[in-house]
């Protein structure tokens, strides 16, 4: 679904990814970890065109992001094209970016009715069946600062399934929610993880990454440090740098 | 109260359910604000009182005047020429706003050249030179640069009087309006982008749909001061012969020599219009606030009423 041979990306003259190899298979859940500035958002953001790799190849569902390759050449897709494929891919956010000028079910609406050209009358339906999955069907006019970050964050979460996407990237989804509002949106993680859902999650849930995580990959200085089947990985680092970091946050 | 003075220990059981009594206390005095109110009301007073008997101020020609076929008519050509030039001010102001923000360069210096342009000469002189323009332009046409014109008019039957006030109000307020909506989409989180270009929508989407919703809180209330500063600024149409409210007042006077009495009238009339507007102003602020405040504050009849009751300020 996901691959990446030898991303590289700068900011100015930092170096934020130094060469990214990695492979999501379809319905595989993929979870990120590594300490802050190891360059997981950043990659994440890659995966969906918000950010411009600088050398290295990375396809979703193998087409090129943000390119077109025609025999040695790369061509840059135009704007809609760019369009197009981000409406494929959802996204969840660390501070859940809801629109607060519309109310929980106008969020999900927004983008099926203006990118997909849904009707409206399809779109109010599908959106409160997402709502009703993730346990806010009560809640769908409700503004998002009248609703908890978990709230919050569910709707998010339901906003991007609103699109149907094939893939699903969370950057830090729970980092900025009070811990006793985390398990209500890994809960709904976990139950999109169960119905099959491709994702890439950049966490800090080491027991989430543990049992629901087909892969766990630590990164560190722009670079995979280690990967492998999360269970191992955890329990019996091979890397002295990811020893250093588990001990930490273990 | 005595139970909690002498602080018999109640059970912890009960204590949950149990509400001591709201605190009734003596509120700190104001005497200054007593004392300055005061003195506030005498000095208007006094100025009141210098203005109404002023020995050659004919108040019974104010009241003539005030609703007088003549100044009615200004009044709504004042009005008119507020809103259409208001009207050019904010539509070419948000586009100029967003080619000022957009990535293709060609586009954004072009607003920025004119935002110099417009931003950089009087508005007496703008409204001027539409009403002359036909001096040096005497046709306006459009047709291929050195081929035949396609299609020309004589100036004069284009840019009326009243086309050169709006013109030259509109063209120059669109240069300001420009940058207070472009302080608007700054101020409007970067998230909130990346948010809805995630979801695929289009530049001009994410703008219309998303971020200029949100930078209307910041947009409107200098908008609306630039509609009450417009609402006034429209007197200088009076060069370019438009018969709005003072002009009116200026022909009238150079009639009936009460100069003063007539700008008595339309004094009170663009503070009636002023106040209108500024009432508008708050309903509309109230409605684009809406998702950025738990409750919707206070009309200003309630926080009138309310501080006619207490005479205090609002806790902010």
């Amino acid at each position: 679904m996901v691959k990446a041979e030898a991303v590289h990306k700068s900011f100015g003259r930092l170096e934020v990814l130094r060469g990214i190899d990695l492979e999501v298979q379809p319905k595989e859940v993929m979870c990120v970890i590594g300490p802050s500035g190891s360059g997981k958002s950043t990659f994440l953001r890659c995966i969906n065109h918000l950010e411009k790799i600088d050398s290295g190849r990375l396809s979703v569902d193998g087409e090129l992001v943000g390119y077109r390759q025609r025999g040695d050449k790369l061509y840059e897709l135009p704007d809609r094209e760019v369009c197009r494929k981000r409406s494929e891919i959802g996204m969840v956010f660390q501070h859940f970016n809801l629109f607060p000028h519309m109310t929980a079910l106008e969020n999900l609406i927004e983008a099926p009715i203006r990118v997909k050209g849904a009707s409206r009358s399809t779109a109010v339906e599908y959106a409160r069946a997402l709502l009703d999955r993730v346990g806010l069907a009560e809640k769908a006019s409700a503004y998002p600062n009248q609703l908890s970050g978990g709230q919050q964050q569910r709707v998010a979460i339901a906003r991007a399934l609103a699109m149907n996407p094939k893939l699903m990237l969370f950057d830090e989804p729970t980092s900025a929610l009070d811990p006793e509002l985390v398990g209500e949106v890994l809960d709904v993680m976990r139950r999109l993880a169960g119905d099959g859902m491709t994702m890439i999650v950049v966490t800090h849930e080491m027991g989430f990454a543990r049992e629901v995580g087909d892969t766990l990959v630590f990164m560190d200085g722009g670079v995979i440090v280690e990967s492998g089947k999360p269970r191992e990985v955890l329990a019996n680092p091979q890397q002295e740098r990811t020893r250093a970091f588990l001990s930490k946050v273990l | 109260m005595t139970e909690i003075a002498s602080g018999s220990p109640a059970e912890p059981s009960s204590q949950a359910g149990r509400r001591p009594e709201a605190i009734k206390a003596i509120p700190v005095r104001h005497p200054w604000r007593w004392l300055s109110a005061v003195l506030v009301v005498a000095v208007a007073a006094d100025a009141v009182y210098t203005l109404v008997t002023a020995p050659n101020m004919h108040w019974g020609v104010v009241g003539t005047f005030l609703f007088q076929r003549l100044i009615r008519e200004g009044i709504l050509l004042t009005l008119e020429l507020t809103v259409l030039a208001m009207g050019i001010g904010i539509l070419l102001g948000v586009i100029l706003a967003v080619m000022r923000l957009s990535p293709n360069p060609v586009v954004s210096w072009l607003s920025w050249f004119y935002i110099w342009f417009f931003r950089g000469t009087p508005v007496l002189v703008q409204i001027f030179f539409w009403f002359n323009l036909a001096l040096v332009l005497p046709h306006i046409g459009v047709g291929i640069p050195g081929g035949p014109p396609l299609w020309g008019v004589s100036t004069n039957v284009l840019i009326t009087p009243l086309m050169a006030a709006v013109f030259g109000l509109g063209f120059n307020e669109a240069a300001y309006m420009a940058e207070i909506v472009r302080a608007g989409i700054i101020s409007v989180e970067h998230g909130q982008t990346e948010a809805a270009q995630a979801l695929g929508m289009t530049r001009l989407q994410v703008m219309q749909r998303i971020v200029l919703p949100q930078a209307m809180k910041v947009i409107l209330p200098p908008t609306g001061n630039e509609t009450i500063s417009m609402l006034k600024t429209t007197s200088l149409a009076f060069v370019a012969t438009v018969p709005e409210l003072f002009t009116r007042a200026q022909q009238i006077a150079s009639f009936n020599f009460y100069v003063i009495e007539l700008l008595v009238v339309i004094s009170i009339w663009y503070l009636v219009m002023t106040s209108v507007l500024t009432i508008g102003q708050y309903y509309l602020e109230r409605y684009f606030g809406r998702g950025s405040q738990r409750e919707l504050p206070p009309t200003p009849l309630q926080r009138f009423r309310r501080m006619l009751f207490t005479f205090r300020g609002q806790p902010r």
